[in-house]
């Protein structure tokens, strides 16, 4: 055929397919099942699809049929990275329902334990993080401070991941000597540590053009998404529940909320390896300033159960803890109530129902992992393969608690 | 006349026999070398279990991929899909026929051995992109295209840092670039040519699929990239390609910038006598470097992130090429000026 004959190539009816590439549910970087439907126009992100509910349990449901005491470790469960804090946040919300108080020792060991059990869910991210980037270092050296941490918390209560150690109206156990001991000089050199991982990743220029510029959320719109802990932070909204809305021990010790300007992956990890520097300050303040005096409440017995010793000699103390254990707190209030914290990864919200009986009539679990997914499309369409493995790193989600 | 041919060609048999069982070893040891150093370089101890300090390990994950089952994809394009990793294997090994392990030796003394080691080296891009192709997945598929633009735009940038050497050596023979090195003053064309070497080295891990430019089989991105649907003894023919490729980059970062097989002047005079010690020495020498070299490898490969596909085409592209061409043009007329 003669070229001149050729007909002019339209490029409207030129067909082109974008590729459709399902990253997940089992893949390297998406930090557990989750699902991502990509649409590629190339290496470009035309489209991106969450899917999630791959490891639901149906916690919340359980929850209704159990009593508050019970419910307990079904919240170790959900981010099991950070057990502690969702511990705290699930004893906080029943303890605000029942008004119940608890003693001040125990709120600074709780406020110790959550800022421990922050540490190492940062740790966690940045390891994983910057392997996602390819640096593999920093994994290695964030493991062994992790792994300093879960020993601390197998020495305190037996378990390493899914404590249980919070309790409705105090903790399970008081903390010994040499736990104390040996945390506090953890805080001591702790803060050298994050200075070496961030010798490895902070100045590189490679680190920066992976991570400048990218994911960029406004502040506007990380507050319509939802956004909360580092990821609301990065963008430059102060927000921390742990000053705003101090629980536990926290108005009363001194730290500071990091805040990033430009709301990209830089940004966001900035504010995370700022908030371990903060956390070991807030530790090293409850160790410090640590009261004696009672870890649980002896105002509520309705809800907390009598000494094992009691249980044994008294029969009234028997029939109240039998009471305790199979119906619940007795005489609970009716009503709804939301109490948020500030967990590791944003503001973690537990809402309950309760129509007077001893167990929840219904719970809802405010997840910041779940809400975090929702904003991965905004954060990745328009850039590239690439960085769809670094959003996802940076908004800092676990499966185990958005799935629920 | 006969009697004289066969007796060449059994030394070229006994020769590559030598080199590729070596080669070979050498895989076993360099993964393992690879292992313990970034295994110490990240607070840990590495392998330790098979054999003293873990040093047989590498023989027993060879054992263990030999008796895998080798899985082939229901929907690959079959004889693509076998003829992969065997393309791959062989288009590195060759490129070890050229390389002069100690004065005078190499299994072929071609006259243009860069040019053969640059053609190889494209070569073994085929391996990546058929092999990509032909397993009919999606992250294989994306390995695959982005090997072979970053191998057709490092290949640009690898091929103008060595003009630099071609021009000073006159020559395009490894074993006469290695003796011309010996003549200059400085005894190593590193000194006048870092320009050159430097971008060598980046252009030679982009080429070998390292860290910081591993994207073709980027864990966290494509799971592995060109042969994640590779399993047994293909995937560890793809494994000894990859480790076959370090070994050929660095001896031609050796060669070209280091000095090769020389050795200092004065050994020369102290040994002149025997020239078997010369040799071995010669060869110790050379290994010595090339370690330092695949040592580098290492290095980066536990501290650097990675960088993105648009960031590595654009450093190939916008920085190393023109460099490359300064330095070419830098190194061409102070060549003319001396002349």
């Amino acid at each position: 055929m003669d070229i001149k004959q050729m007909p002019a190539i339209d490029k409207d009816t030129l067909k082109s397919e974008n590729l459709v590439l399902n990253m997940g549910p089992h893949h390297p970087a998406t930090h557990g099942v989750m699902r991502l439907l990509l649409e590629l126009d190339g290496e470009t992100v035309v489209k991106c699809t969450p899917y999630v509910g791959y490891l639901h349990r149906g916690v919340e449901k359980l929850a209704e049929d159990m009593t508050y005491l019970r419910a307990l470790p079904l919240t170790d469960r959900l981010d099991y990275i950070s057990s502690m804090t969702h511990n705290q946040g699930y004893c906080y919300a029943v303890e605000t329902l029942l008004g119940v108080e608890v003693p001040v020792r125990a709120k600074f060991i709780r406020t110790m334990v959550c800022e421990m059990s922050r540490i190492a869910s940062h740790l966690l991210w940045i390891a994983t993080h910057a392997l996602d980037i390819g640096a593999m270092t920093v994994f290695l050296y964030a493991f062994k401070e992790r792994e300093f941490i879960l020993e601390q918390f197998e020495a305190l209560c037996g378990a390493r991941l899914t404590v249980t150690y919070p309790r409705i109206g105090g903790v399970r156990n008081d903390v010994s000597q040499e736990f104390i001991d040996s945390v506090y000089d953890f805080t001591n050199y702790f803060p050298s540590k994050v200075d070496e991982y961030e010798r490895l990743i902070d100045r590189n220029r490679i680190w920066f053009k992976r991570t400048r510029g990218i994911g960029v959320i406004t502040a506007e719109e990380a507050v319509n998404y939802g956004l909360t802990g580092a990821a609301l932070r990065g963008s430059g909204v102060n927000y921390d529940i742990r000053k705003l809305f101090p629980y536990d021990a926290y108005d009363s010790v001194d730290f500071d909320v990091p805040i990033g300007t430009h709301g990209d992956v830089y940004d966001r990890y900035r504010c995370r390896m700022e908030e371990l520097r903060q956390s070991n300050r807030i530790i090293r303040q409850c160790i410090e300033r640590l009261p004696k005096g009672a870890i649980m409440t002896k105002d509520a017995p309705k809800v907390t159960l009598p000494s094992k010793k009691k249980v044994l000699t008294s029969m009234e103390s028997m029939i109240h803890h039998f009471m305790v254990i199979t119906k619940g707190p007795i005489n609970c209030p009716k009503g709804e109530v939301y109490v948020a914290t500030e967990a590791p990864k944003g503001e973690l919200g537990f809402y309950f129902i309760s129509d007077g009986e001893g167990k929840p009539y219904r719970m809802r679990v405010r997840a910041p992992s779940f809400v975090h997914i929702a904003a991965l499309p905004k954060l990745c369409e328009g850039g590239l393969v690439a960085d769809v493995i670094s959003n996802i790193g940076s908004i800092d989600i676990v499966l185990g608690e958005c799935d629920r | 006349m006969i009697n004289e041919t066969l007796y060449n060609l059994i030394i070229t048999i006994i020769k590559i026999i030598v080199v590729l069982s070596v080669a070979m070893l050498h895989v076993a040891f360099a993964v393992y070398f690879e292992r313990k150093t970034i295994g110490h370089m990240q607070r840990r101890l590495g392998p330790m279990e098979v054999g003293p300090h873990g040093i047989l390990q590498s023989f027993a994950d060879v054992i263990k991929l030999f008796f895998k089952e080798d899985l082939v994809p229901a929907s690959a394009d079959k004889p693509l899909f076998y003829i992969a990793p065997v393309i791959g294997i062989a288009a590195t090994m060759v490129s070890l026929s050229v390389v002069p392990f100690f004065n005078g030796f190499a299994i072929a003394n071609i006259k243009v051995g860069l040019l053969f080691l640059f053609a190889m080296s494209s070569l073994g891009a085929y391996a990546v992109i058929l092999a990509g192709w032909a397993s009919n997945s999606k992250y294989s598929f994306l390995g695959g295209m982005r090997s072979s633009a970053q191998v057709i735009s490092y290949e640009v940038s690898m091929g103008l840092s060595l003009v630099g050497v071609m021009i000073m050596a006159e020559s395009l023979n490894l074993n006469d670039i290695v003796a011309a090195q010996q003549n200059f003053p400085t005894r190593l064309y590193i000194i006048p040519q870092f320009i050159g070497f430097v971008v060598f080295v980046l252009s030679a891990m982009a080429e070998t699929n390292r860290v910081p430019f591993d994207l073709p089989e980027a864990e966290q991105e494509l799971v592995a990239g060109y042969f994640t649907e590779y399993s047994g003894m293909r995937f560890a023919l793809f494994f000894l390609a990859e480790y076959i490729g370090m070994l050929v980059m660095s001896s031609v970062a050796v060669v070209c910038f280091l000095g090769g097989w020389g050795l200092p002047g004065f050994i020369y005079s102290i040994f002149s006598g025997s020239s078997i010690f010369i040799s071995i020495l010669e060869v110790i020498c050379f290994l010595f470097k090339l370690y330092m070299c695949m040592f580098f490898y290492y290095w980066v490969r536990s501290t650097l992130p990675r960088y993105r596909y648009d960031q590595l085409m654009s450093l190939g592209w916008k920085i190393l090429i023109p460099v490359s061409v300064f330095n070419i043009l830098i190194t061409g007329t102070i060549k003319m000026l001396v002349q």
